[in-house]
C-alpha cells in the first residue's frame, strides 16, 4: 500500500462524505461559520487519526467479541481529550461547537476507519488512512462551510466580504444558509459535481424506473 | 462465553491459534481491564490538569459578558483589553430575592456565599438554594429561582452609576442567558447582552446581534412603578405612544421576542430585581 496514496485517496477518490456518504449530521451542524468547521475539522482529524493508531497497535489482542466496544471505548476517551483541550484552549470556539465535538464519539467516519483500515492494518499506515479521512471529511466540510458563510453572512472567516444590508451594505443574506437543510443541498450539489468529474464514482442504479405502464385493470 | 462459540467470528481472521488465544474468556477480561485502564488514566488526566484553566475560561468570558453589557468592553475591537483590571471596577454584591434587599459583604460571607465565585446556575437547581415557582409566577418559564443571585455595581464618586443584573428565561428552544445594565435611576437600560442561548441561528439566534441590542439603549422599564417593556411584532412605528417602552421585535422570531419580553417582566418585576431597584432609587 503507498502511503501517499492512503493518505490523499480520501480527499477526492474516496470521500468520506462525498463517496461512502459518512458523517452527515455533523457537516450540516457546524458550517454555519468556517472558523467554526475548521475547528472540527481538526479535532475530527486529530481523533480518526490517533485513534486508528492506537487501535492499530493493539489490534492483535483485541477480542474480537468485544472489538466494536474497545474501539468505543478508545474514541471516546479521544474525544473527551479533545473536548478538554478546547475549552482550556480556545474557548469561545468550544461553546460556538458546543456538543457537537462529544458528538464526534458517534461520527461514523471515526469508527468506519476503525474497524474497515485499522483493524487489519500496522499502526503507521492505519494513522496515515485516519489523517486522510479526517483531510477528505475537512474538504467537504470547508467547502460547505465557504458557501454557508458567504451567502449566509456575507463574511469568510469573520470577515465581511459582501457589506450586508442591515449594516449599510448591498448584499441581503439568505437565511436559508444558516439554516441546516442548506448543507444538504450544497452536499447534494457537491456530491454531483464530484462524480461529474470523478465518473468512476457513480453508482449503478439499483433499479430502472420505467416508463409509461398500463396497469392492467382488475 | 462458551468453547464453541471462540473462533466463530469472521472478523477475528489470520491464523488459527493466535485467533483462539485472543478470544479467550481470560484474554477478554485482560484487554477490558487494560484498555478501562489506560484510557481513564488518559481522561481524568487531561480533566485534572486542564481544570484551572478552563475554570479561568468560563470566569474571563462571564466578566467579559458583563463587561460587554455595561459598554465598557467590546469583543470585537477590545479583544486585547485587560479584563480583569476592566472587571475590578465592579462591585459585585449578593442580593437576596427572598427577603428583597440587598446584603452587605459580612452578610453575604456569614451566610457562606462568595460573591465573585457565586454559582446562581447551580444554585437554581438546590432545592435548599432556590425555591420552585407557580405557573402564575414563573412568567419566563425558569421552573426554580435561586434565592441568591449576584449583581455588579459601578460606581462614579460614590453614586451608582451602572448596574449590572443576570437575567434568564427560556425562549423558543432553550433557555437564554445574559445580562441587563441599568442607568442609576433604575428605570433606564443601558445595555443588553445574551451570552448563551440555542435559538436558530440567524433567526432567533439575532439576540446576540450588536444592532439588535443597540436597540435597548435608552429604553425604559417602568411605567406607572409597573414593567412596561414590550418586544412589538415588526418594527416601532414613529408615530406610536411611548416609543420609550417598545422594542422592534426579532423578524421571523416571535416567540424568542416574546421569550426576551417575559424575561424583562420576570426579572424586573416582584419576583425578579423589581423591588430592590425601587429600593434603590429611594
Amino acid at each position: 500500500m503507498n502511503p501517499k496514496e492512503v493518505l490523499l485517496n480520501p480527499i477526492f477518490n474516496n470521500n468520506p462524505i462525498g463517496l461512502q456518504i459518512l458523517g452527515i449530521c455533523s457537516a450540516l451542524a457546524v458550517t454555519t461559520k468556517m472558523s467554526v468547521a475548521l475547528v472540527m475539522c481538526i479535532a475530527l482529524t486529530l481523533v480518526t487519526a490517533f485513534s486508528n493508531l492506537f487501535i492499530s497497535v493493539i489490534r492483535n489482542q483485541i477480542p474480537s467479541s468485544i472489538r466494536i466496544i474497545v474501539q468505543m471505548t478508545i474514541i471516546a476517551s479521544l474525544v473527551i481529550v479533545v473536548d478538554q483541550i478546547l475549552g482550556a484552549v480556545a474557548y469561545d470556539i468550544s461553546k460556538q461547537l458546543s456538543v457537537f465535538v462529544g458528538l464526534i464519539i458517534t461520527n461514523c467516519i471515526v469508527m468506519g476507519r476503525a474497524e474497515a483500515f485499522a483493524m487489519q492494518n500496522p499502526p503507521g499506515i492505519s494513522f496515515l488512512d485516519g489523517l486522510g479521512n479526517g483531510l477528505g471529511y475537512s474538504a467537504c466540510l470547508m467547502a460547505v462551510a465557504f458557501i454557508r458563510e458567504l451567502f449566509g453572512s456575507g463574511s469568510l472567516f469573520g470577515f465581511q466580504v459582501l457589506p450586508v444590508v442591515s449594516e449599510g451594505g448591498w448584499y441581503a443574506p439568505m437565511g436559508l444558509m444558516l439554516l441546516p437543510p442548506s448543507a444538504f443541498f450544497i452536499i447534494g450539489l457537491l456530491i454531483w459535481a464530484l462524480r461529474a468529474w470523478k465518473t468512476d464514482q457513480v453508482e449503478e442504479p439499483e433499479f430502472e424506473i420505467g416508463g409509461h405502464t398500463a396497469l392492467s385493470k382488475g | 462465553m462458551s468453547e464453541s462459540e471462540k473462533g466463530n467470528d469472521p472478523a477475528a481472521g489470520g491464523n488459527k491459534p493466535a485467533a483462539n488465544n485472543k478470544d479467550s474468556m481470560r484474554n477478554i477480561i485482560l484487554v477490558s481491564l487494560m484498555v478501562c485502564f489506560a484510557c481513564s488514566v488518559v481522561v481524568s488526566s487531561a480533566a485534572v490538569f486542564l481544570k484551572p484553566e478552563r475554570i479561568a475560561n468560563k470566569l474571563l468570558d462571564r466578566n467579559k459578558n458583563i463587561l460587554e453589557t455595561a459598554g465598557l468592553y467590546n469583543k470585537e475591537t477590545d479583544a486585547s483589553a485587560d479584563v480583569d483590571q476592566l472587571f475590578s471596577q465592579f462591585e459585585v454584591r449578593v442580593v437576596d430575592l427572598e427577603e428583597k434587599r440587598m446584603l452587605s459583604v459580612v452578610e453575604a460571607k456569614d451566610r457562606g456565599i462568595e460573591a465573585a465565585t457565586y454559582d446562581q446556575r447551580k444554585a437554581s437547581k438546590d432545592p435548599s438554594r432556590s425555591k420552585a415557582l407557580g405557573d402564575a409566577e414563573d412568567v419566563a418559564s425558569i421552573t426554580r429561582r435561586a434565592r441568591y443571585s449576584t449583581v455588579y455595581i459601578l460606581r462614579d464618586e460614590g453614586e451608582i452609576s451602572k448596574l449590572v443584573l443576570p437575567i434568564h428565561g427560556y425562549g423558543l428552544w432553550s433557555t437564554l442567558y445574559g445580562y441587563i445594565a441599568l442607568e442609576p435611576d433604575m428605570n433606564t437600560v443601558a445595555g443588553i447582552t445574551f451570552y448563551e442561548h440555542g435559538e436558530t441561528a440567524g433567526l432567533g439566534g439575532e439576540v446576540d446581534n450588536p444592532d439588535w441590542k443597540s436597540l435597548w439603549h435608552g429604553k425604559e422599564i417602568y411605567r406607572d412603578g409597573r414593567v412596561a417593556l414590550d418586544v412589538i411584532k415588526g418594527s416601532v412605528p414613529p408615530e406610536t405612544s411611548n416609543p420609550e417602552h417598545k422594542i422592534d421585535g426579532l423578524s421571523g422570531a416571535t416567540l424568542t421576542s416574546q421569550g426576551v419580553e417575559n424575561i424583562i417582566a420576570y426579572w424586573m418585576g416582584e419576583d425578579g430585581f423589581g423591588p430592590i431597584l425601587k429600593d434603590i432609587r429611594g
